[in-house]
């Protein structure tokens, strides 16, 4: 049986690990690298680092980490933030990212997602959504890290990825970012009821149960969390073991 | 010893390079190449495969006489060969992804798309999953039954002959994850993303 999967998250800035609260204040929190060795012997069961460096004369210093921490986790990277172009995903991947995620420039040309997984494969391309309630079950995907109205319905952006050939879809809420009260498992339920790839949930998750509501109630196929794991409330391993508890089905 | 990590230029191998790497370490000469003269001097072969079926298939066809090099190696010498996801598909006679393309025709089978059951199975099937074991395969040494291997793939590999098979995984229905055939090694799971299992899979292969 197909395992959910626990995935923390590194937000990573100028090479150092942040986290935001609604994506504007950031604490520092420490060096990527070592957390990320911390997470995988942990039992993480896939590492995702999220760069919100953005600026591009800092590129370099994310593909160092990925460099560095490829040599040392061997459990699936997924590295996001910035990723525009065929060399971005190049660079990344040759460093040693298993999959990027994609958000910004999927939303400005969704050939984009095409013409990435038809060269690297649908396997290692993630489409990152970021999305913000705007009525009763309507979602409108933003950009720029939660800053740009797109217009673009969510639900409908999802299966449009999926038609290109993203490999999976990691979803935020915008709302819910942050705020540590749980993941939207509306937007999340619209979304993984409409499409047939997997969903990683995103964004919201302050104790346990809400990890449980994301793959319980939400239909996520993975859940993700930053603050939960990097501030030492949990560890992968509380995390999992309270999911087995209630049985849902983990990597133990 | 000499082991060779085929690079021929399709998909992404960093991550097979970095964890062969880290097992390799002190007991074995480690090369990633396409040269012909250096893939035939070597004891052992890894080949790796991201990508659709086709494109792989493309990508290997593209260096000149290395279709007919692997097979010597594999087939005439009987040396060891370990295919990792589409590297253990392209062993099969034909596959469907994309375009029905022919494989290598090493093990009689075919490749086809996983049968989700009508989107009841989310494709790509990406995750940790068990491995059953149904024979006693080399490279399983010390691992135990049910172990979880990392996949990620949408097409599977169906072989005719089904004592080829060494190990199962539930997804819908019972997937071929692991063949081996004399010399040849074939898993459809990333043991180079599988944390320690996988690891010491790779041992396995590197001390055969």
């Amino acid at each position: 049986m197909l395992k959910n999967r626990i995935i923390p998250c590194l937000d990573v800035k100028d090479g150092r690990v942040v986290k935001g609260i609604n994506f504007v204040e950031l604490k520092d929190a420490g060096d990527p690298v070592e957390q990320a060795k911390i997470y995988s012997d942990g039992g993480a069961d896939e590492i995702c680092f999220l760069d919100i460096t953005a600026s591009n004369e800092n590129r370099e210093t994310i593909i160092e980490i990925v460099r560095k921490t490829a040599k040392e986790c061997f459990v699936p990277l997924t590295v996001g933030g910035g990723v525009r172009t065929i060399q971005n995903i190049t660079d990344l991947l040759l460093a040693g990212a298993d999959k990027v995620s994609i958000n910004t420039a999927a939303v400005k040309k969704v050939d984009f997602v095409k013409e990435a997984s038809k060269k690297f494969g649908s396997q290692c391309i993630v489409v990152a959504i970021d999305a913000k309630k705007i009525s009763e079950n309507k979602w409108e995907v933003f950009t720029h890290g939660g800053r740009n109205k797109t217009g673009i319905d969510a639900v409908d952006f999802a299966q449009k990825v999926e038609e290109n050939g993203a490999g999976e879809i990691l979803l935020t809420s915008m709302d819910k970012d942050g705020t540590k009260s749980g993941y939207d498992v509306d937007l999340l339920k619209a979304i993984t009821n409409s499409t047939n790839i997997p969903v990683i949930a995103s964004g919201g998750v302050g104790s346990l149960d809400h990890l449980y509501d994301g793959i319980v109630k939400g239909g996520a196929s993975a859940v993700l969390a930053a603050s939960i794991f990097h501030y030492g409330e949990y560890k992968i391993k509380d995390v999992k073991e309270y999911l087995n508890s209630k049985n849902v089905s983990v990597r133990l | 010893m000499n082991v060779t990590i085929v690079d021929y230029q399709s998909g992404n191998i960093s991550s097979v390079i970095n964890s062969f790497t880290e097992v390799a370490k002190g007991k074995v000469n480690l090369k990633v190449t396409s040269d012909i003269q250096k893939i035939k001097s070597s004891d052992k072969i890894v080949l790796p495969g991201q990508g659709s079926f086709k494109s792989c298939v493309d990508s290997l066809n593209k260096v000149f006489g290395l279709v007919d090099t692997l097979k010597e190696f594999a087939i005439t010498n009987k040396k060891p060969l370990l295919g990792i996801c589409v590297g253990l598909q392209m062993f099969a006679d034909v596959g469907y992804e994309e375009a029905e393309t022919k494989g290598l025709g090493w093990i009689p089978g075919k490749v086809s798309r996983i049968d989700n059951q009508k989107g009841k199975f989310k494709l790509p099937h990406i995750g940790w999953n068990e491995i059953e074991i149904h024979k006693n395969s080399k490279i399983f040494k010390d691992i135990k039954n049910k172990s979880h291997m990392y996949f990620v793939h949408s097409y599977e590999f169906i072989p005719e002959d089904k004592s080829v098979i060494s190990a199962t995984t539930d997804y819908s229905s019972k997937i071929v994850c692991s063949i081996e055939k004399d010399n040849l090694f074939g898993t459809q799971f990333h043991p180079e993303k599988s944390d320690k299992i996988g690891l010491k899979m790779i041992d396995n292969f590197l001390t055969l």
